[in-house]
């Protein structure tokens, strides 16, 4: 039950657990992360005009985030967190669909009812995210539990970060997954930063993977920053809870570049040196160099996959910001299946408040 | 028809909808092999196996959260929450999660758990075994929140709360568990959200209570009858959704209300309903609405029955809102 280490082996072609991903599976990879950083950018820059209402950036986080939904199966269920952009991008959300949900438009899945980042896909098993932290790793206890129940051979895994170690559901979460052998896996993006918090501060275990050695499994720490480390670490959780070994605690040990979201200044609490430093080990710089290594990718190559996802936000942004606005009406809907008298009544007073030149959306 | 008492009515009410579909299961600290710390569960441990009725951890975090996780995966889980004093960690789950999961997934996810728990004083429980909170769960839209006060009640809106789509909190009035019993249908019976129970007709006053406040609202109602004033009892037992047309009429009819609930007054269940009346049947009041609830005091043990709404108070405020007017 000790905590292991899972260090990436070299790809092979045979796309096997203990080979890890082949070239052209580490290509599409690529592919995802630098999209998920190309949204980043502008994201950024579209908060800052007032075109979405906030952002929280994902970057430092791709290739953790590619590599662990690349272990998936469509027919797993996923439970978020609110910066799992690039998992929701692998699980095949649309990229319109993701725009839709930043600005909160009227073709939002969620209705416009939730700020930014906050998705959730039906179609793609990922599940709506909130903001209170780690709420959703007892969820994905309980969904395992269902599916155990059912003997449905899926996984379901939970994504959280450093900063969630820390909370209550953490710990009733893995207890309970322990004590039942659920079929699910914890997947601990370790950034190094809760807001301000450094790792450091939210706990002294030497590691946060060492946390599953008290409930009773294995904890794995593995380097966030490598993609193929990362898939081979969370194929082989997945494997493990479906061959009923039950879960599995994953740390993956990574660094948020960027601020909490855009309502954070960072350098209230870290220099620009750490940051620095900590980007010599950009996801994206590394499998680029590795795949430049094998001659999947060359120069020209590479710019034509930048170019490629610049030009498709382009048009999904510009799609997204023509679809009109949401309509007032929607405010009073999914409160419940069916409304209450109560609410058909404040949906009623609503509309005459606006027939009567009230505030316009 | 059976007599049962008013926790034999949710057992057989678990019973009948375990019976009815195998989606249904129940988790909870004790439930299975101990049958429930007040034997709401009796039995169910030995006919439904420990798959479906389920000991957990000491957490009521992991109990809801773990509910929500299962119902969102498609099975219906009820949740018991030992006494509701001990709710609160999984207040996050119940008022951030299972509340909002259908409205902010714009209807992708809905999530229907029902979470039982026994709430209420009188049974010497002191603090921490004795409290209403039930408008902290009022106050969360996105939440339907239920209190029978007889057996038949417990079994028929346990049932409709089971095969509904929302989330339910469903308070269980332990003072009256054993000491209320009654004429319960057999089988599948279910009693709809939304709508009071006429306990008596009247009109002079109404009297609006609810779980095992009811009792003490009729020995009131007996008590001024013998003295010609004609009083209503209404069991709301529904509070979301309220049956706001009922609770109006009635006052439009009697001209006064007396609003019963052994909460806390201030920003107590009593003070919405108080509110709803002012707008809606303002011309009709012949007198000020009164309120018999708890002190505004944390719960006390040795002094419990003063602090309780009683007969007697009920009486008086009964009889103060017929003098006034």
């Amino acid at each position: 039950m000790a905590e292991a280490t899972v260090n990436s082996s070299r790809p092979t072609d045979d796309g096997s657990v203990h080979g890890g991903l082949p070239t052209d599976r580490l290509l599409e990879a690529y592919r995802w992360m630098v999209l998920a950083r190309v949204i980043d950018e502008r994201a950024l820059s579209l908060q800052r005009q007032g075109r979405i209402g906030f952002y929280a950036p994902l970057s430092g986080q791709e290739a953790a985030q590619v590599g662990a939904a690349f272990a998936l199966r469509a027919e797993d269920w996923v439970f978020p967190a609110y910066r799992e952009l690039a998992v929701a991008l692998v699980r095949g959300a649309k990229l319109r669909s993701i725009l839709d949900q930043l600005i909160g438009n009227s073709t939002d899945l969620a209705n416009g009812t939730q700020m930014p980042n906050h998705f959730a896909f039906r179609d793609q098993n990922f599940v709506s995210a909130s903001s209170p932290i780690g709420t959703q790793i007892t969820h994905a206890v309980g969904a395992a539990m269902a599916a155990q129940r059912r003997h449905d051979p899926i996984v379901t895994i939970s994504f959280f970060g450093d900063g969630a170690t820390s909370t209550n559901d953490f710990h009733a979460g893995l207890n309970f997954a322990g004590v039942f052998q659920a079929p699910t896996v914890f997947f601990c993006q370790n950034n190094e930063w809760a807001i301000s918090l450094p790792r450091k501060r939210q706990t002294v275990s030497r590691t946060l993977a060492q946390k599953a050695e008290a409930y009773g499994f294995p904890g794995v720490v593995v380097d966030g920053n490598d993609v193929n480390a990362v898939y081979l670490a969370v194929a082989q959780a997945r494997r493990r809870a479906i061959g009923g070994e039950g879960p599995t605690l994953i740390e993956a040990q990574v660094y948020r570049f960027g601020p909490h979201s855009t309502s954070d200044d960072p350098h209230r609490y870290r220099t620009n040196e750490q940051v620095a430093a900590a980007r010599e080990r950009d996801p994206i710089h590394l499998l680029k160099a590795r795949l430049m290594g094998t001659r999947a990718l060359d120069e020209p190559g590479d710019q034509k996959i930048w170019e490629a996802a610049r030009a498709t936000l382009a048009s999904a942004i510009e799609e997204a910001e023509k679809v009109p606005p949401i309509e007032p009406g929607t405010l009073f809907e999914n409160v419940f299946a069916r409304p209450t008298p109560r609410l058909e009544t404040e949906r009623a007073q609503c509309e005459t408040f606006l027939e009567h030149g009230g505030e316009k959306k | 028809m059976t007599e049962l008492t008013l926790v034999q009515a949710v057992n057989r009410g678990l019973q009948e909808a375990m019976r009815q579909d195998p989606d249904v299961l129940l988790l909870g600290e004790d439930i299975g092999v101990n049958g429930g710390v007040f034997r709401a569960t009796e039995g169910l441990y030995k006919e439904f196996g420990a798959e479906r009725v389920i000991d957990t951890p000491l957490s009521e975090t992991g109990i809801v959260g773990a509910a929500i996780g299962m119902a969102l995966y498609g099975l219906k889980p009820v949740a018991e929450i030992q006494f509701m004093d001990f709710i609160y960690p999984a207040f996050d789950q119940i008022v951030s999660e299972l509340a909002k999961l259908r409205y902010r997934s714009g209807g992708q996810y809905p999530c229907h758990v029902v979470v039982r728990a026994p709430y209420g004083g009188g049974v010497k429980g002191g603090l921490y075994h004795s409290q209403s909170t039930e408008a902290f769960f009022c106050h969360t839209p996105g939440l339907k929140v239920v209190i029978p006060s007889t057996p038949a009640d417990a079994k028929g809106l346990l049932l409709t709360a089971i095969h509904d789509e929302d989330p339910v909190m469903f308070f269980e009035p332990k003072r009256i568990y054993r000491s209320v019993s009654g004429e319960v249908p057999e089988g599948d019976h279910r009693v709809p959200f939304g709508e009071v129970r006429l306990v008596r007709e009247g009109t002079d006053v109404s009297v609006f209570a609810y779980g095992a406040m009811i009792p003490p609202a009729v020995e009131a109602a007996d008590s001024l009858a013998r003295d010609g004033i004609s009083a209503e009892v209404v069991d709301l037992r529904s509070l979301v959704p309220l049956d706001e047309r009922a609770v109006v009429a009635s006052v439009e009819k009697t001209g006064r209300a007396v609003v019963v609930h052994e909460a806390a007054r201030f920003c107590g269940f009593g003070a919405e309903l108080s509110a709803i009346l002012a707008e809606q049947a303002f011309y009709s009041l012949k007198a000020p609405i009164a309120r018999v609830t708890g002190y505004d005091t944390p719960f006390p043990y040795a002094l419990e029955n003063l602090y309780l709404p009683n007969a007697e108070k009920i009486e008086a405020a009964a009889r103060s809102a017929v003098r006034a007017g």
